[in-house]
C-alpha cells in the first residue's frame, strides 16, 4: 500500500488528506472541502483534490443483497467489479457493462458512467443502476433511481462524484449462457476498412473494439487488429482463467516507454497475427482486462507519470478527425502503445453529463514529457474541437475550461446539483479556473 | 469446508480472512460486539459463498460470557476446526501513563481476554485431539518501547502465554499460530500518517494469515520483512535502546 488516493496516471501530482468511512452508517466528516473517491483509477485529476481531502470508499467493500433469480445485486459503493464478477460469474451472472479494469468500483462506475467494448449494444454502466443512495454534506440522504429523486439520478450519473456521497448501489446484472468470449480477432489494414468491419459487426458482435498500431503512416495508417465476440454458447468450455500475475515491483527512474520501444512494440504487436481472421474461445478476464494482470502497470511510465487522451468524434467527421489525430501523433513522435478505437452506438445515457455519445472514440496513453505533450494536446484538442466531439473527464488532466462548457453543455444545469463542500481538482480547472 | 470462529470479526484483518474463507465455503461463527456491524458482515460474507454464517454479540471484556459463547459456536456449526481471535485496540500511551486503570482496561482487552478465550478453547480443542488456535499479537510485542509500552507489554504477554501453549497442547494435534503484523492500514491505525513500504494493507496480512493456518506455521511476522526488522530491534542492548526514541 504505497501512495493511496493518487490517481492512477500519477499525473498531476496532487497532495490532499485522504480519509476513509468504514461503515454506511457512519456520518461524512465535516468538513468544506472534500471529494468522494473510489479506488482512484481515473487517470488524471478527477479524482483528486488538492489541498483538501478525498473521502474514500475503499473499506466501504460489502455486499448488501443479491438475488441469484433477478440478478439484482445491492453493495456498498467501494465494492469492485472484481468482487462482483468473483461472486457472480460461476452463478451464470456478469456485469451488464465493464470498463477496461475491473479494479473499479461501483460507485466510480456511476460517477464516470463508464463505458466497455459493448457501448453500442448496452449503452453505459448508468443506464444499468437500479438505485442508489446519495447522502450530501448536509447530512441529507436520498434514494435516488430513474423515477425516483430522478433529478438527482441524472445528475450524479457521470457527476464526477460532485452530487454527493454515494453510499450504496443496486444494479441489475446480465445473465450469461457462459462468462467465455467467441472471439474473432481480424487484422485490417486501413482507417476505411476499421470503419466498414465496425459497421458490419454492429448488430452481429456484442463487443467489438479494436487497438490500432499508432506508428503506421500514409496508407497503412490506423491499421490495427479489430476483436469482435459475443458470449460463449453453454456447451462451450470455459477456458481457465490464467493464474499468472506479474508485477512492476519498483519504479524505474525514467520512463521504460520511449520512441524505440513504441516502434518495436507497435510493429510486433500488428505482426503477431499472421492470418487476416482469427477465431479463438478466450476465458472473460483476458478479452476484459488485459492489462490487469500486470500489478502497477502505470509504474512503466516512470515517476512523471502519463496522461491519456480519450476523444470521441461524431459518425459524419469520424474518418477524417480519427485520420487527423493520428497524423498528428506520429508526426510529433509521441506515438502510444496502448491506442483503442470504437465505434459507440446510439443508446442514450441517463446521465447529465455523460461522455459516450453516437460517434468513435480514440484513447491513447503518452507519457509525460512536459510542453511537448501540451503542445500536442492542444493540437489534437482543436481536431476534436472542430469535429463536435468531446474529452472523456475521468481519463482527463488538461482539458480547457472553455472546452469543457462546449462538450457538456448541460453543466449549467448540473451546477444546481453539486454539493456546496464538494470538489475537485478537475472541477476547479474547468469551471472556476479563475478563482 | 472448515468451521471457524471468529472473535473481534469486525476487525478490518478478521473480515478480509473472513471474505477469503467466504469464498473457500467455510462455516463462520462471528464474534463482535456491534451488532449492525456484524449483521452487514454476515450478509457480506454469505453473499460471498460462506456456507452459513452466525452473528454473536459479545464484549470480549465481559469475560463471564466467553465458555457461552464457544458453547453457542459449537450448537450452531456442531463441530469447531478453529478459532481466529482478532480483537483489540490502540491504546493513547501518553493516556495510560497517567492513568493505571485505563492501562489495565487495555491490558484487560489485548492481553486477558485473549488468554480466557484461548484457556477455553485450548481445553476443548485438547479434548478432541484436534484444533488450530490462531491469534493476532503484533510485533509490538517483541521489544517495549516509550511510544507504546502498554499495548506492546499487552501483546508480549499473549505471544509468551502462546509460546508455552503450542509447547502444552503439541501433543494433543491441536496447532497454536501467532501472528505479528508490522503496520497494518486499518481503522485502528487511522490517527497514524500513512504510506510508504512498510505499510501492509488488511488484505495482504489476511492472505499471510490463511496461508500460515494453512501450512501450520508457528510464529508469522506479516509481511515476512518484519522478522528482520524486528531481529534488528531486538538485538539493540538495553544500555543504547533506552537511549534511542523508539
Amino acid at each position: 500500500m504505497t501512495r493511496p488516493y493518487i490517481s492512477w496516471g500519477r499525473y498531476p501530482y496532487k497532495t490532499q488528506e485522504g480519509v476513509d468511512l468504514h461503515w454506511l452508517d457512519q456520518p461524512l466528516p465535516v468538513s468544506s472541502n472534500f471529494l468522494p473517491q473510489g479506488n482512484a483509477r481515473s487517470y488524471g485529476d478527477s479524482c483528486m483534490n488538492d489541498g483538501g481531502q478525498v473521502l474514500s470508499t475503499r473499506f466501504l467493500r460489502r455486499f448488501i443483497r443479491f438475488d441469484p433469480e433477478s440478478g439484482i445485486l445491492r453493495c456498498e459503493a467501494g465494492v469492485q467489479l472484481a468482487d462482483i464478477l468473483s461472486v457472480v460469474e460461476p452463478q451464470g451472472w456478469f456485469l451488464p457493462v465493464t470498463p477496461g479494469t475491473k479494479f473499479v468500483t461501483v460507485g466510480g462506475a456511476i460517477a464516470n458512467d463508464v463505458h466497455g467494448k459493448n457501448h453500442h449494444s448496452a449503452g453505459t454502466f448508468g443506464r444499468h443502476v437500479l438505485k442508489f443512495e446519495l447522502v450530501r454534506s448536509d447530512g441529507s440522504k436520498r434514494v435516488c433511481s430513474p423515477t425516483k429523486n430522478s433529478d438527482w439520478f441524472r445528475a450524479t450519473v457521470g457527476g464526477l462524484g460532485l452530487t454527493g456521497f454515494i453510499s450504496w448501489a443496486e444494479i441489475q446484472l446480465k445473465k450469461v449462457p457462459n462468462s467465455a468470449i467467441n472471439l474473432e480477432n481480424i487484422k485490417y489494414e486501413s482507417l476505411t476498412e476499421f470503419f466498414q468491419i465496425s459497421e458490419d459487426s454492429e448488430s452481429t458482435h456484442e463487443y467489438t473494439v479494436a487497438w490500432v498500431d499508432c506508428q503506421a503512416t500514409g496508407a497503412k495508417l490506423g491499421r490495427g487488429h479489430f476483436s469482435r465476440g459475443n458470449h460463449a454458447k453453454a456447451t462451450q468450455p470455459t477456458p481457465e482463467m490464467s493464474g499468472r500475475k506479474l508485477g512492476i515491483p519498483i519504479d524505474p527512474p525514467v520512463s521504460l516507454i520511449n520512441s524505440w520501444s513504441l516502434r518495436a512494440f507497435n510493429w510486433l504487436y500488428y505482426h503477431r497475427q499472421g492470418s487476416k481472421r482469427n477465431f479463438t474461445t478466450v476465458n472473460y478476464d483476458p478479452f476484459f482486462y488485459p492489462l490487469d494482470n500486470i500489478g502497477d502497470w502505470n509504474r512503466i511510465y516512470g515517476p512523471k507519470g502519463f496522461l491519456q487522451y480519450q476523444c470521441v468524434v461524431p459518425m459524419e467527421h469520424s474518418e477524417s478527425a480519427i485520420k487527423e489525430l493520428l497524423e498528428r501523433i506520429v508526426k510529433a513522435q509521441c506515438g502510444s502503445f496502448l491506442a483503442v478505437l470504437k465505434v459507440f452506438g446510439d443508446i442514450e445515457s441517463p446521465a447529465l453529463m455523460s461522455f459516450p455519445r453516437p460517434g468513435t472514440t480514440l484513447a491513447l496513453d503518452f507519457p509525460y514529457q512536459g510542453n511537448k505533450t501540451m503542445h500536442l494536446f492542444d493540437q489534437l484538442d482543436n481536431v476534436v474541437k472542430q469535429a463536435g466531439g468531446a474529452l472523456y473527464p475521468a481519463k482527463d488532466a488538461h482539458m480547457k475550461a472553455e472546452h469543457f462548457k462546449a462538450y457538456y453543455p448541460d453543466f449549467d444545469q448540473f451546477v444546481s446539483f453539486k454539493d456546496p463542500n464538494i470538489s475537485s481538482s478537475f472541477w476547479r480547472r474547468t469551471m472556476e479556473p479563475n478563482l | 469446508m472448515k468451521n471457524w470462529i471468529i472473535v473481534g470479526a469486525t476487525s478490518a484483518i478478521a473480515e478480509a480472512v473472513g471474505r477469503i474463507w467466504a469464498a473457500k465455503g467455510y462455516k463462520l461463527f462471528l464474534v463482535g460486539r456491534d451488532e449492525t456491524k456484524l449483521n452487514s458482515i454476515k450478509a457480506d460474507l454469505n453473499i460471498r459463498g460462506a456456507d452459513s454464517v452466525n452473528a454473536h454479540l459479545m464484549d470480549v471484556n465481559d469475560f463471564d460470557r466467553h465458555s457461552h459463547c464457544l458453547d453457542s459456536a459449537k450448537a450452531a456449526m456442531g463441530r469447531i476446526d478453529g478459532i481466529l481471535i482478532a480483537h483489540g485496540t490502540l491504546p493513547d500511551q501518553k493516556a495510560c501513563e497517567a492513568s493505571f486503570p485505563l492501562a489495565l482496561k487495555e491490558i484487560e482487552t489485548n492481553a486477558l481476554s485473549v488468554i480466557s478465550l484461548c484457556t477455553l478453547a485450548a481445553n476443548m480443542f485438547e479434548e478432541q485431539r484436534r484444533g488450530e488456535i490462531a491469534v493476532i499479537s503484533s510485533v509490538a510485542g517483541d521489544r517495549g518501547r516509550q511510544s507504546n509500552y502498554v499495548y506492546g507489554a499487552a501483546k508480549g504477554m499473549v505471544s509468551t502465554f502462546l509460546q508455552g501453549l503450542r509447547n502444552r497442547l503439541a501433543k494433543s494435534g491441536v496447532h497454536v499460530t501467532t501472528i505479528k503484523p508490522g503496520f497494518v492500514d486499518t481503522p485502528m491505525t487511522s490517527a497514524i500518517e500513512k504510506g510508504g513500504p512498510l505499510w501492509a494493507s488488511a488484505e495482504q496480512v489476511a492472505e499471510g494469515i490463511n496461508k500460515a493456518i494453512e501450512k501450520q506455521s508457528n510464529v508469522v511476522y506479516l509481511p515476512f520483512f518484519w522478522w528482520g526488522i524486528m531481529a534488528i530491534i531486538k538485538s539493540i542492548p538495553e544500555f543504547l535502546f533506552k537511549k534511542l526514541s523508539l
